[in-house]
């Protein structure tokens, strides 16, 4: 018995409370989330939902009644002030107390701000959370009426995936991204040229090496452009800024836990504390070789709240499945299986011009990686050659007539 | 309204009622059907709404997309010809009395 509170009611969140029920866990469980909502899926704030061809009720993730039935009581717009280890108690901000014998941390992350003038401004958004996604689904709509362009501020999924959407929509869209190229630390440097001309294609301006200096604020304080180095002003009618995340581990940090942009974890989930673990992008996960991996996906904060959950009942259920994830810009889907960081060599299957195609990356000769590109039978054998540890050599992955799935049979 | 009847894990049987434009993975976590997760949100990307379709109204479906029948070799439990994913899958009047049933496992 006992009593697991869940800080958090994200996707990592909600899979530890079904987890633990699942391993048997016949205690109280209390999921707690600081947004007004109750657990919704995330991906398509960017894409659907943004686009408004998605209702509320769509996004749900877990209905009220599905959490209550399988003794999950959930409690919304509830923010946690400080973890108390000593009393294995959490103190709320409206001033009660929340005793746990075991506690899940699953706090996710905030989008940063860059340091600059006017980054606080009203017209200038992240987006992170359903509010986040229908106040810039309100802004899209001021933008069609003012014939005032869209500006988003980096080069990354978030803001890709945004400005596809206000394509989508019709909006003027300027992408600014400090670096020489977009997607830079994730994709091969073929496919993020690949990238760039995707976006000019639909008629994206696209700035890259692009140095921000300000947001200028009108009058009424609303961002109405963004300043660069030399002088040069991009109007803007709503500035986006998608420059990734900070992981929210204050929580964890003043109670003492290691942290390391991100609640340091071992692969099971656990913290330095045996009653507390911690799950998704939250995290910083210490891998066999004493590095920190820090993973934002949906597959993370999913294998993630599964193992925290376990190993608050004792059990040991490592994450070391492949990687994956996936991004939505346009009509193209790209999907990603393993982490290309340190690739030495790439080797790409099918044109890059073509309908479909993947890129896989090498290092040392030994794949590590592949992002497909509307292929998705690549992606999904690409995370079964990983999980195998099975690598093509190069030039069987760059012919499309090499069936590389009888790799796997092989004995 | 379109109804669609889901057949559980457990062999148990709800008919939800389905507004037109849902996908039925939307409509089953809203009711809280076992046996489907789920977990990309309906973005043709992960393989946890599996479902197996009635072989008699396969033809009253529009076939799965390039991405669905990729992401159908993902899959945890058997695929079988009918399997599809329930997120790909919309209501409509085409698909009135719909059975599908959810397989043991989806991940």
């Amino acid at each position: 018995m006992g009593h697991v509170v869940i800080v958090g009611a994200g996707q990592a969140g909600v899979q530890a409370a079904e987890a633990l029920r699942s391993g048997g866990f016949t205690g109280e469980i209390t999921l707690l989330g600081d947004e007004a909502h109750c657990p919704y899926h995330r991906p398509p704030l960017s894409k659907a939902w943004l686009a408004g061809e998605m209702d509320a009720a769509q996004l749900v993730m877990r209905a009220p009644e599905l959490l209550a039935k399988k003794g999950i009581g959930l409690r919304t717009g509830v923010r946690v002030a400080r973890i108390d280890r000593p009393s294995q108690t959490l103190l709320l901000a409206d001033g009660s107390r929340l005793p746990y014998t075991g506690l899940v941390l699953a706090t996710g992350a905030t989008p940063r701000r860059l340091p600059i003038p006017g980054a606080h401004a009203a017209g200038v958004l992240a987006l992170r959370t359903r509010d986040d996604a229908s106040a810039i689904a309100e802004h899209f709509k001021q933008c069609a009426e003012t014939q005032l362009p869209v500006v988003v501020i980096g080069g990354g999924f978030i803001g890709l995936e945004v400005a596809a959407t206000a394509r989508k929509k019709g909006l003027a869209v300027t992408v600014l991204e400090a670096a020489p190229r977009l997607l830079g630390r994730v994709l091969a440097p073929l496919l993020c040229d690949w990238y760039a001309q995707l976006h000019r294609s639909h008629g994206v301006a696209l700035q890259l090496d692009a140095r921000i200096e300000a947001i200028d604020v009108n009058a009424q304080g609303h961002a109405c452009a963004v300043r660069l180095a030399g002088g040069a002003r991009v109007p803007a009618g709503l500035v986006v800024m998608g420059v990734g995340v900070n992981a929210n581990d204050e929580l964890a940090r003043t109670a003492g836990l290691a942290c390391e942009r991100g609640i340091v974890v071992d692969a099971c989930g656990r913290t330095g504390d045996p009653r507390i673990v911690a799950a998704g992008d939250c995290t910083a996960r210490r891998l066999p070789d004493g590095t920190l991996l820090r993973l934002e996906s949906v597959q993370n904060a999913t294998e993630q709240g599964k193992s925290a959950a376990a190993a608050l009942l004792g059990q040991e259920r490592p994450f070391t499945a492949t990687p994956w994830f996936w991004s939505d810009q346009f009509d193209k889907k790209l999907q990603m299986a393993g982490l290309s960081a340190g690739a030495d060599a790439w080797t790409l299957r099918g044109p890059l011009d073509g309908p479909s195609f993947s890129v896989y990356h090498y290092r040392s000769g030994k794949l590590i990686a592949v992002d497909s590109v509307n292929a998705p039978m690549d992606h999904v054998l690409a995370r079964k050659l990983l999980d195998g540890g099975v690598s093509p050599a190069p030039e069987q992955a760059a012919d499309p007539g090499f069936k590389l799935g009888g790799l796997l049979t092989s004995p | 309204m379109t109804h669609i009847t889901y057949i559980e894990p457990s062999g148990n049987t709800v008919t939800v009622d389905v507004t037109e434009g849902w996908s039925l993975m939307q409509a089953a976590i809203a009711k809280g059907i076992d046996g489907i997760v789920g977990e990309c949100g309906g973005s043709c990307a992960c393989a946890t709404c599996h479902c197996y379709v009635d072989e008699a109204r396969l033809a009253d479906l529009p076939p799965p997309s390039e991405g669905e029948r990729g992401m159908l070799g993902n899959v945890s439990a058997e695929r079988r010809p009918n399997s599809r994913l329930a997120c790909q899958i919309k209501a409509g009047p085409a698909l009135e009395g719909l059975v599908v049933t959810l397989p043991q496992t989806q991940e």
